[in-house]
């Protein structure tokens, strides 16, 4: 598989994700430049974490007006896969590929730790691998992760089942201390309703190697790698 | 011509900075403050056109780019 790894003056988890793909996984991966307008040639998009300009405005609000992500809504609209990570998430909802916004951390402290996640749905291209009473370990690390939506979106994620991740503590409870950044129902990430589109704040990027402590991380890749490896099984048969 | 520009949140968004403010504020011997709602000035010079063409394109950009509609509210106004 080939992933379109996106970089934004400003992005720094992008190499972090093209190593982790090319090196950890085996597959193909690329920096495409926030100016390109093409993603020709790539099964995947992910929009990596970071400061994309700075964070000026608000977090992911002129990244959103970059070229590149022209192609990303079409790649999206045509079914491929996009994933937000940390700043990749924010950017996707001022895109309007997500709904909901991220807002200022409740306790306006930068956070900067491990968390524990709990996969809500098993079905999504992102999360298809993931044991479903598998609580993994991932770190965070963002300001502004306070993930925000009206009621009526609210409602609409919970009934089309979009919440895919969800901070918990180690025994799997979504309780308020386990949430580190005061996210409204403890939301972690989400999928759009077509369900190729999702955006997590914890970063499985840095948790998907043992020399890291953790590989809990790369459950979300190999969900993601396996179910494009489905797709193109069908689209030969 | 000239642009000024307030964006603030929403009153449904949780403004966890507005209400640091307000706890500072009271702790200081300010009695009798309320809630308190931090957002954003901006000025905007204009060159060239009149104010209803930039009444239109200055409300576009405040919807499309200078404030999130999910978690902001803007009002602006074009003075000289």
């Amino acid at each position: 598989m080939n992933f379109a790894v996106l970089q934004f003056p400003g992005s720094n988890c992008d190499q972090d994700l093209v190593h982790v793909m090319k090196n950890v996984l085996g597959h193909s991966a690329s920096l495409v430049w926030h100016k390109d307008n093409s993603l020709a040639g790539f099964d995947a998009v992910l929009v990596p974490g970071g400061f994309s300009y700075g964070d000026y405005l608000r977090t992911g609000a002129i990244a959103r007006f970059s070229p590149i992500m022209q192609a990303v809504q079409q790649f999206a609209t045509n079914g491929g896969p996009v994933l937000g990570v940390c700043n990749g998430f924010q950017i996707l909802c001022e895109a309007g590929l997500l709904p909901g916004a991220l807002i200022r951390n409740r306790s306006l402290q930068f956070r900067c730790e491990n968390v524990f996640l709990k996969t809500a749905t098993n079905d999504s291209p992102f999360t298809s691998k993931i044991p479903s009473d598998k609580l993994m370990r991932v770190p965070i690390a963002h300001g502004e992760g306070c993930y925000f939506a009206d009621e009526p979106t609210l409602e609409k994620l919970k009934a089309n089942k979009q919440i895919l991740w969800q901070y918990v503590t180690d025994k799997g409870e979504a309780t308020e201390q386990s949430n580190p950044n005061g996210s409204l129902l403890n939301i972690a990430g989400i999928c759009n309703e077509a369900r190729n589109v999702a955006g997590l704040m914890p970063h499985p990027e840095r948790a998907s190697e043992s020399v890291l402590g953790c590989v809990d991380g790369k459950l979300v890749f190999e969900s993601l790698i396996a179910w494009m490896e489905g797709k193109s099984v069908a689209k030969a048969a | 011509m000239k642009a000024k520009i307030i964006i603030t949140p929403k009153k449904a968004v949780l403004d966890p900075q507005g209400k640091t403010v307000q706890v500072a504020l009271d702790h200081m011997g300010y009695k009798g403050v309320g809630a308190v709602h931090v957002g954003k000035y901006m000025e905007i010079e204009l060159t060239g056109g009149d104010k209803e063409g930039w009444r239109k394109q200055i409300d576009d950009a405040c919807h499309k780019i200078l404030s999130n509609p999910v978690i902001e509210d803007y009002k602006f106004e074009i003075v000289d």
